[in-house]
């Protein structure tokens, strides 16, 4: 046979698009139902413009870091990358069941994605139960590669299953891999002195070393942070990446993993790019913020799933002078960062919603003695302990109303892994030029995915004025502490040490001019009205909504806020390549919401807010504008679905254009 | 070193009018928190500190309105707060003299947490509990330190709760200062006050303070004339004796346990020496139970513990030097960079 160009070529296959097949390539090819599977011979390489894997095991099996290396060497190659892990919040459900499976989902492409994909088209199952969970997100014609080691009939039973679908047919649809991962990495790492469990454990970096052929990623890096992470304990270190080397070369040597994919880099702005979790970003964008301003960051925080990365990574940085208070519970946390904002600092506390409820009286002081205080809430499915590992976007009635009395604020939500930094940047801001608590918005899918980031250059970004009182303002050399900016409205910020301007801040209801305790009637009404025009006010000093209707024609707006950006992004985009018309918007301020959104919301016949919540802010919406916005809600503890948001939206929009 | 060290003197010498707001003191006539105002803002004019290095952070309580009164910063918070917001000024800014003013329920009920947590943590800060045994700004409900059986409002049957002795949840707290005086013994609380303020750490001062209108007379044991009977004052490096020509004698009985007994009936070489710089905190515990859980009938007076022990905030401020950059702005800079980068060309 020649070496001409099959019809297969250009056709799409599950594993993507071939761009130059011969004959010579295929050894097998089956077809099942409307799928064609098709295995190749050779050292083939395919290229594809984007993949999405899942690495899935037991919760002690190391999937996370096994993703975060995989996910560091396709940002490192240039691929775009998203990543969405998964993970039950015990830190080691009794081993091979079904709730202790852990996964890590990537996406990586040769263009510019948004969110880490529905549905996997290589899934790596490290046990039964791993199998078993992810199984039935599997499309047909997806890659499976099993480690058979723990396919035992007591295993089997365990999770429920009578027979073993490697025997039993039920994968047909499937691309099976059937490898005792186990028993290779345990003979790859003969030699190293490591116990039987020891070696065991290094299955996840055979795979991971598998993988890496697989999709002709660079090794370098990962080899290097094995000799790292392990630097203390050597015979580990070595084990590890032998079996990496092993996965590596039995891909390479293997009739089974003939073809070797890939994918190319994608095109992004010119720069240096790094990867970044959302957790590290609102880190690095607190730190910014603070910076920018020329304070000392306080940060006073108490542990809590989903959150707890951003306390870990500014106790790390005391090399740029952060202050940390490990508090002993979410209140003290505010607290403490309240007390340094009033001493100067710029006090900052992270949770998620449970911590958020506790926190709101003294973030209702903190509105009251109008000090800056950047509050960040990374949302979880709730409520009470609810999914702590599992996302959601519940929380936003709750940062924006839950406090007693008039008690407005700025809230403003991240939309993705990276625009946590420019978010916790601008919350800074808002707090410091405003005087006023900011609620900034994550959640647990922005906390821990990952995505590419050109990396800022930090004086491109604005300075902030503190703008500190050092002088008296009033009549007599008197300092007026309630007397406010004509413009913003934000009263003077006088700190500890600064003579001549002894004041006092509370709780307890303040004279509009000279802060003292005043239960006035209409000093009350003045200082209620006042406080709300300031928050208010801040409108004035956010961009305007921008709506995305390339066409011009779209008669359906799809709003969202918060990490629906993917999601909807994406859908949005294969909803036009479709050829029909779609807009989209995007909101990063939720208080106040940007000027022009009562507009935008008329323009369009329907407008549709989908949300992780049940409709939270189609009703604020519905509330302010007196438009009749349609809530479209999931609440699985999962980022959107894209196949599913697409079937809906087509509905919604072939409906429009049946009623012509 | 000194709880004053690294905040700057005042050039010129202060008085207690210079610690005087203008705001109107409003607490019931005959209020011992009138005393204890007073006494602080001489004494906060004494320490020789600039006044706008004083923070003054205080709950919700009738105490707690004591910032209002004092001429320096202050934030009046919220209820039972105050030392969690305090530790943030104390971390934030070494060169103030933070003191928290707080009552029974505000310290020790809704904010016991708080207390406990920054006096183990040793906060560089003062900590003045007005202790009046009562809620007075509610109108009067049984406090942590009312008497079991209290009849009150909220407890027409009598209270049920054991009541908490402050100074003994401080010391099993790891306080590192600990004292009580009483609102009516102006030499005295002058005396605690500048020890307290001079003490690098947390110090906790309990100050029996009556309120006349929820609770009067809860103290009167131990005042007027027959206090000397009943006033334990404890004295660093004296034998702990008192009453009329010192008749009583606190001693160690045969099973370890500390009592009050006549003087003339043990041996004088039996008698407790008090030391408040023990490290082991033991016996300033036992000195702490010399007083009555229910009616007070005595009460060792002064200072119980005072030792040294690193301030959280000093140890944070020291780890920050340790690990500073030179040039900030740089080290995010690369930090945020990170070491594992590429370079993307536009294509």
């Amino acid at each position: 046979m020649g070496a001409s160009a099959l019809p297969l070529t250009g056709r799409a296959t599950p594993l993507g698009r071939f761009d130059r097949i011969t004959k010579r390539d295929v050894f097998q090819l089956r077809a099942y139902n409307d799928t064609d599977i098709y295995f190749l011979r050779g050292s083939v390489t395919k290229q594809l413009e984007r993949v999405v894997i899942r690495f899935a095991g037991d919760s002690g099996d190391g999937m996370q870091l096994t993703g975060d290396r995989f996910t560091a060497e396709a940002a490192s190659f240039g691929n775009d990358i998203a990543t969405l892990p998964n993970f039950p919040a015990e830190i080691r459900a009794p081993q091979g069941t079904l709730p202790g499976v852990s996964s890590f989902q990537l996406h990586f492409a040769n263009f510019d994605i948004v969110t880490p994909g529905d549905t996997p088209d290589v899934l790596v199952a490290m046990n039964p139960a791993a199998l078993k969970v992810n199984l039935k997100d599997m499309p047909k014609g997806a890659v499976i590669i099993v480690d058979t080691h723990d396919f035992t009939a007591r295993n089997l039973k365990r999770i429920g299953w009578q027979t073993s679908p490697l025997d039993d047919g039920s994968l047909a649809n499937y691309v099976v891999h059937e490898l005792d991962l186990t028993s290779l990495a345990q003979g790859a790492v003969e030699g190293f002195g490591l116990s039987r469990k020891d070696a065991s454990r290094t299955k996840n970096m055979f795979a991971l070393g598998l993988l890496s052929w697989m999709y002709s990623r660079p090794t370098e890096g990962t080899e290097k942070f094995l000799a790292e992470k392990f630097a203390k304990k050597p015979d580990i270190r070595d084990a590890n990446i032998a079996a990496y080397r092993a996965g590596y070369a039995f891909g390479e040597t293997t009739e089974a993993f003939a073809v070797q994919t890939t994918v190319d880099p994608a095109p992004m702005p010119e720069g240096r790019y790094r990867q970044i979790s959302g957790n590290l970003a609102t880190a690095y964008g607190l730190m910014t913020g603070a910076q920018k301003a020329g304070l000392d960051l306080f940060l006073g925080s108490y542990p809590i799933t989903p959150a707890s990365d951003i306390l870990h990574e500014l106790s790390k940085r005391k090399d740029v002078g952060v202050m940390t208070f490990q508090a002993e519970d979410e209140i003290a946390g505010v607290a403490a960062a309240l007390g340094a904002s009033f001493a100067g600092a710029l006090g900052v506390t992270t949770t998620s919603g449970p911590g958020m409820a506790l926190k709101s009286e003294t973030i209702s002081l903190g509105i009251m003695t109008e000090l800056p205080l950047v509050v960040v809430d990374v949302q979880r499915a709730g409520p009470s302990t609810g999914m702590p590992t599992k996302t959601e976007q519940a929380d936003l009635l709750q940062v924006l109303h839950g406090r007693h009395g008039e008690a407005p604020l700025p809230v403003i939500a991240a939309q993705s892994a990276s625009d946590c930094f420019t978010t916790a940047v601008e919350a800074c801001r808002i707090a410091v030029k405003y005087r006023t608590p900011v609620i900034m918005l994550s959640d647990g899918y922005l906390a821990n995915g990952a995505e590419p980031w050109r990396i800022p250059d930090l004086d491109e970004i604005p300075p902030i004025d503190p703008g500190f009182a050092t002088e008296a303002n009033g009549p007599d050399g008197k300092f007026l502490p309630y007397v406010r900016d004509e413009e913003t409205l934000a009263r003077p910020w006088a700190i500890p040490g600064t003579p001549g301007l002894e004041h006092r801040v509370g709780g307890i209801e303040k004279d509009a001019r000279t802060g003292n305790v005043s239960y006035d009637p209409d000093n009350h009404e003045t200082m209620v009205r006042t406080r709300q025009a300031k928050i208010d006010g801040i409108v004035r000093d956010i961009p305007d909504l921008t709506v995305d209707d390339p066409s011009g024609r779209a008669r359906i707006l799809v709003l969202g806020w918060g990490s629906t950006y993917g999601p909807i992004t994406a859908t949005a985009r294969r909803i036009r390549k479709g050829g029909r018309n779609i807009a989209t918007a995007h909101l990063r301020h939720l208080n106040p919401l940007p000027a022009n959104v009562g507009d935008v919301l008329r323009a369009y016949d329907r407008v549709i807010v989908p949300e992780m919540n049940l409709g939270q802010l189609a009703m604020v919406l519905r509330a302010k504008y007196l438009v009749d916005v349609e809530s479209y809600s999931r609440v699985r503890g999962l980022p959107l679905s894209i196949s599913e948001l697409e079937e809906d939206f087509i509905t919604a929009i072939d409906a429009m254009e049946d009623h012509r | 070193m000194s709880g004053l060290a690294g905040v700057p003197l005042a050039v010129e010498p202060l008085n207690r009018k210079d610690f005087t707001s203008d705001q109107e003191v409003r607490w019931c006539p005959g209020c011992g928190d009138y005393a204890i105002l007073s006494t602080f803002q001489s004494v906060a004019a004494e320490l020789g500190i600039k006044r706008e290095n004083t923070v003054m952070i205080s709950g919700i309580g009738c105490s707690s309105r004591l910032p209002y009164y004092v001429d320096s910063y202050g934030m009046h918070s919220i209820h039972g707060r105050a030392p969690a917001i305090a530790t943030g000024v104390a971390i934030a800014r070494p060169d103030t003299s933070v003191w928290v003013v707080t009552g029974d329920g505000d310290a020790l009920s809704i904010g016991g947490n708080h207390l406990i947590h920054a006096l183990r943590r040793n906060v560089n800060v003062n900590i003045l509990l007005f202790n009046n045994r009562i809620y007075g700004l509610t109108k009067g409900q049984y406090s942590p330190t009312s008497e079991l059986g209290k009849l009150t409002k909220s407890t027409p049957y009598g209270s049920l709760d054991t009541p908490f002795n402050p100074l003994s949840v401080a010391l099993g707290a790891e306080a590192s200062f600990v004292a009580r005086t009483i609102d009516s013994d102006r030499a005295h609380l002058t005396e605690v006050l500048h020890a307290a303020a001079n003490h690098r750490g947390a110090s906790l001062v309990e100050i029996y303070q009556n309120c006349p209108i929820f609770n009067d007379g809860a103290f009167d044991a131990l005042k007027g004339p027959g206090a000397e009977e009943t006033i334990i004052p404890l004295r660093h490096g004296e034998p702990i004796v008192f009453g009329k020509d010192g008749h009583k004698a606190v001693v160690r009985d045969a099973a370890g346990a500390i009592t009050v007994a006549e003087r003339d009936t043990v041996d004088e070489a039996s008698i407790l020496v008090h030391d408040e710089t023990n490290a082991d905190p033991s016996q300033a515990f036992a000195l702490s139970r010399l007083t009555d859980p229910g009616v007070l009938h005595q009460a060792p007076v002064g200072i119980f513990r005072r030792v040294e022990r690193p301030t959280y905030d000093d140890m944070l401020r020291d780890q920050i030097r340790a690990a500073e950059a030179d040039d900030r702005a740089a080290a995010l800079a690369s930090i945020i960079a990170g070491p594992d980068t590429w370079e993307a060309t536009e294509r």
